[in-house]
C-alpha cells in the first residue's frame, strides 16, 4: 500500500495509479497511455500497478508513484482516501488553485 | 543585521552550483530518486502532497527589506504568488518545479539567503525572539549568539547525520516568545555577577512524545557556549537511538537515561572539549556583535499617538508593543485575517512589508514562530501611515495573542504527512469568534492546531490545542487544554474523545464559556484552567 489507506475501500472499486510529475511536481494520474492531471482520466490498472510504477519511474515520467483504491460512478473517479481526494482536487482552502477554480464549494468533494 | 563575509557567500554559492548539478543528474536519470532524495532534502526541497515544496531558512527570523522583497519576487516568478511563514520562522513555497529549484537558490544567494539545513537530521535554522534587540527586558541581544550558532552549525561535519533533526532556540528575556523549552536545546542568556552567559535546557520538543526541556546547566560563560553545545550534541550523537525514528530525538535520550546522567556525560565531554581548545575565538563574536548594534535611532521624538480613528486605536492597542528606545514602537503584523490562511502572505503583501521595513523600520523585519511578522523599529509618529497601508493590503487585523491569532500547520491541504486539515478548522474557529469585543473579552488565548502528531502547529503548547487524526479515513480532532510555550511552559492535556470539525468548534465555545463563567480577577484562560483543572471543562464538553 502506498500513501493512501486502501483498507477503507470496499470490493466494488478499481485500482488507479498516481504520483508526481518528476519535473513539475504536479499530481498526475495514469490514464492508460500516459499521465493526466485529471483524476477522472484514471484507468483501472488491476494488478499491473507495481509494474507500471517501475517502468514509469525508470522512464523519468513520474516520481513517488503508488497504487490506490478508488470508485467510479457517473461523476467520475473518486479515490478511496481523503488524502488522495485532496491530491486530486488541490488544496481545499484555495478554490482558485483547484481543478474546479470556479466552484467555491469544491472542497466539499473531498469529504 | 549580519552581512555575509566572503566565506559565507562562497559556501552558499558553491552549494547552489553543487545542487544545480545534482538536479541536472536527476533530470537525466543519472541519479535515482532514492539517491537524489537526501540531496534535495539537504537543500530544503521536499516532495509534498501537490508538488515540490521549498523551505527557505530565515536565520533567527530576521530579514532586511531587500531579502523580504526577494521572497516576494520568487513567489511571483516561480510559485503561485504566495508563500507560507512557518512555526520555525521560515518560509515555504508550495508549488516549486524541480528544474527551477537551483535558479531559486541562486536568487536567494544574491540576498544572502539559502535553504540549507531546513530539512534532514542536522541542526536546523536557529530560532530566536522576534523582539530581540528591541525589547527592554533582555539582558543582551540574543542574535549575535544565534548568528555564531548558525555559523558553527552550518555544514558541521560531525553533526550532518545526527540520529534525528535538531532544533535550537536562543532567547535573552524572562518572557519566552520562542517556545525555548520546547526545543532540542534552548539557551537563555542571563547575567551572573555582571558576566553574560547562558542557562542551558536540553531534551524538549513536541511531536508524538512532547516534553518540556529540563535545565541541564544554570550557567555557561559566553565564550564556552559553543563547546558546551558541542558536548551536548556529541553525547546525543553517540547515544541517541538510530534504530527507531520515533525514539531518536534527544528528548528520548534525556528521558531514558535521566537528566542527571545526561548532564554527567555532557560535563565529562565538556571537560574533554575544553582541553582541546575548540571554543571559537572571542574575536569572532566580537566581529559579529557590531552587526547587531543599535541602529541609528533618532532622539527627541514625540511619544504621542493620534488615536482619533477608532479602528486605528484598536489596532494600536492590540498590535503595537513597547520599544526600548523612546519615540519608537514595535509593530506586529497579523497574518491571521479572519477568512485567511494562518501564515500565508501573497507576493504583493510580502513586497509591501519589505517596502514598509525599508521606509519605516530601519530596513529590518522579523518573522515570529506564531506565523506573524514584526516591524521592530517604528517611529510612533509613523504608526498611522503604516496602519493605513497595512489596512489597504488586508494586513491590519488586530488579534495578536487572541483566540483568532491561531497557529496552524499546513495540514492535509498541503502536507503529505498530515492526517487532517488544519486550515479550514482555523477558519471556522476564527469565524465563530470573529466579534472583536468577544475576542477582547476572552483576552490572551493561544489556540494552536496540528494536522498530525508531528505537531508542527504546536498543539501541545496551545492554551487550547487541537490535534487532527485519521479515524478510519475520516478527519477527527482531539482537543487539548492547558499547554503553554512561554516562560510558564507546560503540555496540554487531552480532554477526551475527539470531535468532527464542527464538533470541535462547538466544544471550544463551551470551553470558553466555562472560562468566562469561572475566571477570577484578571486571569487569563490558562490561569483559570490551572486553578480549576480539567474537570469543569470536560463536564461542559461531554455532559
Amino acid at each position: 500500500m502506498g500513501r493512501s489507506g486502501g483498507e477503507y475501500f470496499g470490493d466494488a472499486g478499481v485500482k488507479i495509479l498516481t504520483g508526481n510529475d518528476l519535473v513539475t511536481g504536479d499530481v498526475i494520474w495514469w490514464a492508460g497511455d500516459g499521465w493526466s492531471r485529471q483524476v477522472n482520466d484514471s484507468v483501472d490498472v488491476g494488478d499491473k500497478g507495481d509494474d507500471l510504477v517501475r517502468t514509469e519511474e525508470a522512464a523519468l515520467r513520474v516520481v513517488g508513484a503508488y497504487v490506490i483504491d478508488a470508485t467510479t460512478d457517473d461523476e467520475g473517479v473518486r479515490p478511496a482516501h481523503i488524502k488522495d481526494r485532496i491530491r486530486a482536487l488541490g488544496p481545499t482552502v484555495r478554490p482558485d488553485l483547484t481543478l474546479k477554480p470556479n466552484d467555491a464549494d469544491a472542497g466539499n468533494w473531498v469529504i | 543585521m549580519y552581512r555575509y563575509d566572503s566565506y559565507d557567500q562562497s559556501i552558499v554559492d558553491a552549494r547552489v552550483e553543487e545542487f544545480r548539478d545534482q538536479v541536472q543528474r536527476r533530470l537525466t536519470g543519472a541519479l535515482t530518486e532514492d539517491q537524489f532524495k537526501p540531496l534535495r532534502l539537504m537543500n530544503g526541497l521536499y516532495l509534498q502532497l501537490h508538488a515540490y515544496m521549498l523551505r527557505v531558512a530565515i536565520p533567527y527570523g530576521t530579514l532586511s527589506g531587500k531579502q523580504m522583497r526577494k521572497l516576494g519576487e520568487i513567489a511571483n516568478k516561480y510559485d503561485k504568488g504566495y508563500g507560507h511563514f512557518t512555526t520555525r520562522q521560515n518560509l515555504q513555497y508550495n508549488w516549486i518545479k524541480l528544474a527551477d529549484a537551483p535558479d531559486i537558490l541562486a536568487e536567494l544567494a544574491t540576498v544572502e539567503m539559502h535553504a540549507i539545513q531546513t530539512s534532514g537530521n542536522c541542526i536546523r535554522n536557529i530560532s530566536s525572539d522576534q523582539y530581540a534587540g528591541v525589547s527592554a527586558d533582555e539582558v543582551a541581544d540574543p542574535r549575535p549568539w544565534a548568528e555564531l550558532l548558525r555559523q558553527w552549525s552550518t555544514f558541521h561535519p560531525e553533526f550532518t547525520y545526527l540520529p534525528r533533526k535538531f532544533k535550537i532556540a536562543v532567547i535573552a528575556s524572562d518572557d519566552d516568545r520562542s517556545a525555548m523549552r520546547l526545543h532540542d536545546i534552548g539557551l537563555k542568556l542571563v547575567s551572573k555577577d555582571g558576566v553574560i552567559g547562558a542557562e542551558v535546557y536540553a531534551g524538549g520538543g513536541m511531536g508524538r512524545t512532547p516534553m518540556v526541556a529540563p535545565q541541564i546547566r544554570d550557567f555557561v560563560a559566553e565564550d564556552e557556549i559553543i563547546s558546551y553545545l558541542e558536548a551536548c550534541l556529541r553525547v546525543y550523537n553517540r547515544y541517541g537511538r538510530r534504530d527507531n525514528k520515533y525514539k531518536a530525538r534527544i528528548k528520548i535520550l534525556v528521558h531514558e537515561i535521566g537528566v542527571d546522567e545526561y548532564r554527567r556525560q555532557v560535563e565529562e565531554e565538556f571537560a574533554h572539549m575544553k582541553q582541546l581548545g575548540l571554543n571559537p575565538p572571542t574575536e569572532e563574536l566580537d566581529r559579529i556583535r557590531p552587526f547587531f548594534a543599535n541602529p541609528a535611532y533618532e532622539t527627541g521624538l514625540s511619544e504621542e499617538i493620534d488615536r482619533a480613528d477608532p479602528a486605528f486605536a484598536l489596532w494600536v492597542d492590540r498590535q503595537v508593543v513597547a520599544h526600548k528606545q523612546p519615540g519608537y514602537a514595535i509593530v506586529n503584523i497579523s497574518l491571521k485575517p479572519l477568512s485567511g490562511i494562518p501564515g500565508d502572505a501573497s507576493a504583493d503583501q510580502i513586497v509591501l512589508v519589505a517596502d514598509l521595513a525599508e521606509q519605516y523600520s530601519l530596513d529590518e523585519l522579523r518573522v515570529t514562530h506564531a506565523q506573524n511578522l514584526v516591524l521592530p523599529h517604528v517611529k510612533k509618529a509613523d504608526l498611522y501611515a503604516i496602519w493605513q497601508k497595512l489596512d489597504e493590503a488586508g494586513l491590519a487585523e488586530a488579534n495578536l495573542n487572541l483566540i483568532t491569532d491561531i497557529i496552524a500547520c499546513p495540514g492535509l491541504d498541503y502536507c503529505a504527512l498530515a492526517n487532517a486539515r488544519s486550515i479550514p478548522l482555523a477558519q471556522k474557529i476564527a469565524q465563530r469568534f470573529a466579534d472583536t469585543e468577544r475576542q477582547a473579552e476572552l483576552g490572551e488565548l493561544k489556540l494552536k492546531i496540528s494536522g498530525c502528531i508531528n505537531a508542527c502547529g504546536h498543539h501541545h503548547a496551545g492554551h487550547i490545542g487541537i490535534l487532527g487524526v485519521d479515524r478510519k479515513g475520516v478527519e477527527n480532532f482531539q482537543l487539548l487544554l492547558g499547554g503553554s510555550g512561554a516562560e510558564d511552559a507546560s503540555l496540554g492535556q487531552i480532554t477526551g474523545p475527539g470531535f468532527s470539525e464542527d464538533g470541535v468548534v462547538d466544544a471550544i465555545e463551551k470551553v470558553t464559556d466555562i472560562y468566562l463563567a469561572q475566571r477570577e480577577g484578571g486571569e487569563r484562560f490558562l490561569d483559570t484552567y490551572r486553578r480549576i483543572g480539567m474537570k469543569p471543562f470536560k463536564e461542559a464538553i461531554y455532559g
